[in-house]
């Protein structure tokens, strides 16, 4: 497996050293222990055991900004940690048809997680590193990238919706990679906002948490309303307006409120439920004007009245 | 001259054409006997047969009318029984009386990028057309590679249409963007209306369809094939009951991408009411005691698209009652939809596979073994979808039934690179051994090697498209390490019709050199995360002479690459290049060079435009210039 390595050196000239001295083992954020620090091992094995793995969910958020794009990397551990093999981290090329690439908040992200990787990096040569062949299938686990493979989206949902089967199988094979697919990757969800003509998808993955949807959100649409704004000539005022609108999106006191809709077609506002149960439920996403949400409840009243008027009480089909 | 495929004109041919509209020639004409009747601005009587620049004189002398006259009549006459495109376009090219006559007898307009044209040359030029069948967005759309918003619309065509003639027939899109006020413009202002298929669109809503449904009396077909139908405000509206309550003319009813609940027994009457009704292709709300009512209703359907496959909640569906309904069903040649297959009721097809031509069990999550009593039975199949769950051991069952298999695509169950992956080399060996007249394979797997493509392309010399996506990004030849050059290459070197290619895993520059020295035929080519350097690029577009459609992603290609093209990108339809290495410069250079190429920088956002690197690039040959609709996070240079 060496000589892949070698071959595909040529590929992917860009070596990115995580690793440049000892003196980063001294570097440690929240002051991880060793049996934290175990946990977040990163082990080199067959596709089967990622279940438990942590691992995963942090390296999908990895983005590296200052890099060049090539369309791999490859780490390298180190010149006394080469037989613990290499792990390849997949870049983001066409990662972020709505994702930051070069804005400023994120380098804070890549900082963490370059440490935590450095953790990684030396936890795995301390426990024998699994075998080399299937390096190139485990690491790829980590970083989705936009369209790729290039599946139509109701293809794409397939694996989760078939939670909802009861497959009889042989040798149950296909639960199994159910239960995988599950925690669906690159979880791209349309938003949009009032005022705004042209709408725009979030993924919800790569969020991980309301605050970053929050930014996202402000990042996504910031220019756009920007450009429906243009009544002063001052720029920077003009600035500061369209930046004020995206402030407190979450908690209802700023000029617009993230609302999203549910799997049951109810309209819920954004940050009520654990985020994870957000995002298995949500479909859609709004930003509304904070002063239409009063009329909320009159709506949803209303969508109440409108469904029996059409179906005429007869009923929906099942 | 390269031949032109779409409906655009070349620039001399404009000047031809308003050099001859005198006013005397319109006169002089056969006043209103052309096939399309009417009152049109077009009809010039005054043809001749040399077919060369046109004259300096102001006024030509009237020619004589009579003989001229019949020679017009005639070539209309005959010219009609020309269909395809590609025929009329070549007609069009032989002289001025023979474009003219092409033109005004062409009833079918196709325009394959819907910004390389505007609709009102389009339509002056073909003002007989009755069917317009237009392309917007290119097929990376599909994946997420566009931004919302980027355009692609049909209102500006509807709106033309209506302008130019009422008696628009039918509509066919693909990748456009229609909206529900499109939908309903449509029904109001072609009483004649009666064929609207939209693949992959988005836009619109039930709202739209309920106008459509309403409105559109004639309607023969309604075929929405994986649409993006979202409804505004999630109102949902029930445009199944819209239908007039009379006898209709349906002949396809197709809605399996409309998400939404159905009013069952509003679907039922329609059935019942529609006797021409062929064609039914229902949503996944379709539950299997439902379809078997409605299959009960039209017997003479051939094409059966079964929505879920599964019985529902409070259903007690018997599996015999299941399987007479398909035993009377005896015209069934195509079935399609087991969204949520229930395999105990599988079985019940078995009466009607014999006959099968075409059977999609693409969303069916089933086992070999599960697979295999109906796939003995397909003896008849030329198209088969099904998802990777059978494994190579139901590929290998596929290959002993279906010996005249023509068309194979087999998906993924799970679409990540880390999957396991059922499909192997051992499957698609197993295919081409058995299905010896294989034209076109979708092949989605994990694992491949040199050796089992290299069999395919020698078993199966007929193959016209050839796309095998290895999921994994730069994947070599699992067995030997290699990369796959070697069997790509095989594919074009031994595949002779081959006109489709699309290519993955571990690649160089090496196997852009076999494509461009043999596949002299592709004209449509994928390609992501290959090659090494600019060269490949640069081979393809040097080799490749029929190239018309090229969509390249997350490869090492740059300007170097990009402006080896220039003498090519006119009798292209389009070029996608993403995630390259291409700069701002070296786009602008070729924007530069080649007026009648719009040049599209397309960003995450606006601000993204004015960096050096250039992320998103798509061209393509327009006679219109820049398009004016274009987003603010699109740059046309």
């Amino acid at each position: 497996m060496e000589d892949d390595h070698e071959s595909m050196g040529d590929a992917c000239p860009q070596l990115l050293n995580l690793i440049p001295n000892e003196k980063v083992r001294e570097k440690r954020i929240g002051g991880l222990d060793a049996a934290e620090e175990k946990k977040l091992e990163l082990t080199l094995g067959l596709p089967g055991g990622v279940g438990e793995e942590e691992e995963p969910s942090v390296l999908s958020s990895c983005i590296f900004s200052k890099v060049s794009k090539t369309s791999s990397r490859r780490v390298v551990l180190g010149s006394e940690q080469q037989e613990a093999g290499l792990f390849q981290l997949q870049s983001r090329g066409g990662y972020g048809t709505e994702w930051p690439h070069k804005t400023t908040w994120n380098c804070e992200i890549f900082d963490e997680q370059q440490s935590l990787e450095k953790e990684k990096a030396l936890g795995d040569t301390e426990n024998e590193a699994g075998s080399n062949t299937s390096f190139q299938t485990r690491a790829s686990a980590g970083v989705a990238v936009v369209g790729w493979p290039p599946i139509r989206a109701f293809r794409k949902n397939l694996a989760s919706s078939s939670v909802k089967q009861s497959v009889e199988l042989q040798n149950g094979n296909i639960d199994e990679k159910v239960k995988v697919a599950s925690c669906k990757k690159g979880l791209l969800i349309k938003i949009n906002m009032d005022g705004i003509p042209i709408g725009r998808k979030v993924d919800l993955n790569a969020c991980g948490s309301y605050k970053k949807l929050s930014f996202a959100v402000e990042y996504l649409f910031l220019d756009l309303l920007r450009a429906q704004k243009e009544t002063s000539t001052n720029d920077l005022r003009m600035d500061e307006e369209a930046k004020q609108a995206f402030k407190s999106l979450l908690d209802g006191s700023g000029e617009y409120t993230l609302v999203y809709e549910d799997n049951e077609g109810d309209r819920m506002l954004v940050g009520d439920v654990p985020w994870d149960m957000f995002v298995s439920s949500v479909k859609r996403l709004r930003v509304l004007k904070s002063s239409d949400l009063s009329s909320l409840h009159d709506w949803e009243a209303r969508k109440e009245q409108q469904l029996s008027v059409e179906y005429g009480g007869e009923g929906l089909a099942n | 001259m390269a031949r032109v495929e779409e409906a655009g004109d070349r620039d001399e041919n404009k000047e031809e054409e308003t050099s001859w509209w005198s006013p005397e020639a319109v006169e002089g004409g056969r006043g209103g006997e052309g096939p399309s009747g009417g009152s049109r601005g077009g009809g010039g009587g005054g043809g001749d047969g040399d077919g060369g620049r046109p004259d300096t004189q102001p006024q030509p002398p009237p020619p004589p009318p009579y003989s001229d006259q019949v020679l017009e009549n005639v070539l209309e006459n005959v010219l009609q029984f020309l269909v395809c495109r590609r025929d009329r376009n070549a007609a069009s090219l032989v002289c001025r009386s023979w474009y003219r006559s092409e033109a005004q007898t062409r009833r079918e307009l196709f325009v394959g990028n819907c910004y390389a044209v505007s609709p009102a040359r389009a339509l002056r030029r073909f003002c007989g057309a009755r069917a317009l069948v237009l392309k917007g967005r290119p097929r990376f759309a599909d994946f997420n590679l566009f931004p919302l918003g980027w355009g692609a619309r049909f209102s500006p065509w509807i709106s033309a249409m209506a302008s130019a003639s009422p008696w628009l027939e039918r509509v066919c899109l693909k990748r456009m963007t229609v909206s529900d006020a499109d939908l309903a413009f449509l029904a109001r202002s072609f009483p004649s209306f009666c064929d609207l298929t939209l693949i992959c669109c988005d836009g619109f809503g039930t709202p739209g369809l309920a106008v459509i449904a309403e409105l559109c009396r004639n309607l023969r077909v309604l075929d929405l094939i994986e649409n993006d139908v979202e409804d505004e405000d999630e109102e949902v509206v029930d445009w199944i009951s819209r239908f007039p309550e009379t006898t209709t003319s349906l002949e396809s009813l197709s809605f399996e991408c409309v998400n939404c609940p159905v009013n069952f027994s509003a679907l039922e009457a329609l059935v019942a009411r529609s006797p021409s009704l062929r064609r039914l292709r229902v949503n996944q709300n379709v539950s299997l005691g439902q379809l078997r009512r409605l299959m009960v209703r039209a017997p003479h359907l051939t094409h059966l698209g079964t929505g879920s496959f599964r019985s529902g909640i409070d259903e007690d569906l018997n599996a015999t009652d299941l399987e007479q309904a398909f035993l009377a069903s005896k015209s069934l040649i195509c079935l399609s939809g087991f969204r949520e297959v229930a395999p105990e009721y599988l079985l019940a097809v078995l009466p009607v596979c014999a006959n099968l031509v075409s059977l999609n069990l693409s969303y069916a999550v089933i086992t070999a073994e599960q697979l295999k009593p109906v796939m003995l039975e397909c003896h008849n199949l030329r198209t088969f979808w099904v998802l990777d769950t059978v494994g190579d051991e139901g590929l290998r069952t596929v290959a002993k039934a279906c010996k005249n298999l023509h068309e194979l695509r087999v998906f993924p169950f799970e679409a990540t690179e880390d999957s396991e992956g059922s499909v192997s080399d051992a499957g698609l060996v197993a295919i081409s051994n058995g299905c010896r007249k294989l034209r076109s394979i979708l092949f989605f797997c994990q694992r491949m090697t040199n050796a089992a493509v290299v069999t395919m392309s020698k078993n199966c010399p007929d193959l016209v498209v050839f796309r095998l996506c290895i999921m994994g990004r730069h994947r070599p030849d699992h067995v030997t390490g290699e990369s796959m050059d070697e069997g790509f290459g095989a594919i074009v070197m031994n595949c002779k019709k081959l006109t489709r290619l699309a290519v993955s895993g571990l690649l160089t520059d090496k196997v852009f050199e076999y494509i461009a020295t043999y596949g002299k035929l592709v004209r449509t080519l994928s390609v992501a995360f290959a090659g090494n350097t600019d060269l490949s690029l640069k081979y393809v577009l040097e080799g490749c002479h029929r190239l018309q459609k090229l969509e390249i992603r997350d490869s090492p290609f740059g300007d170097a690459g990009l402006l080896s093209g220039i003498h090519h990108y006119y009798n292209m339809r389009f070029l996608w290049m993403s995630s390259c290495k291409l700069s701002l410069n070296g786009c602008k250079e070729v924007a530069q060079r080649m007026p009648n190429l719009v040049v599209e920088v397309i960003g995450d956002r606006p601000k993204d435009l004015d960096s050096d690197t250039v992320e998103k690039l798509y061209l393509y040959r327009s006679l219109e210039g820049p398009r004016d609709d274009a987003p603010p996070f699109v740059s046309i240079l």
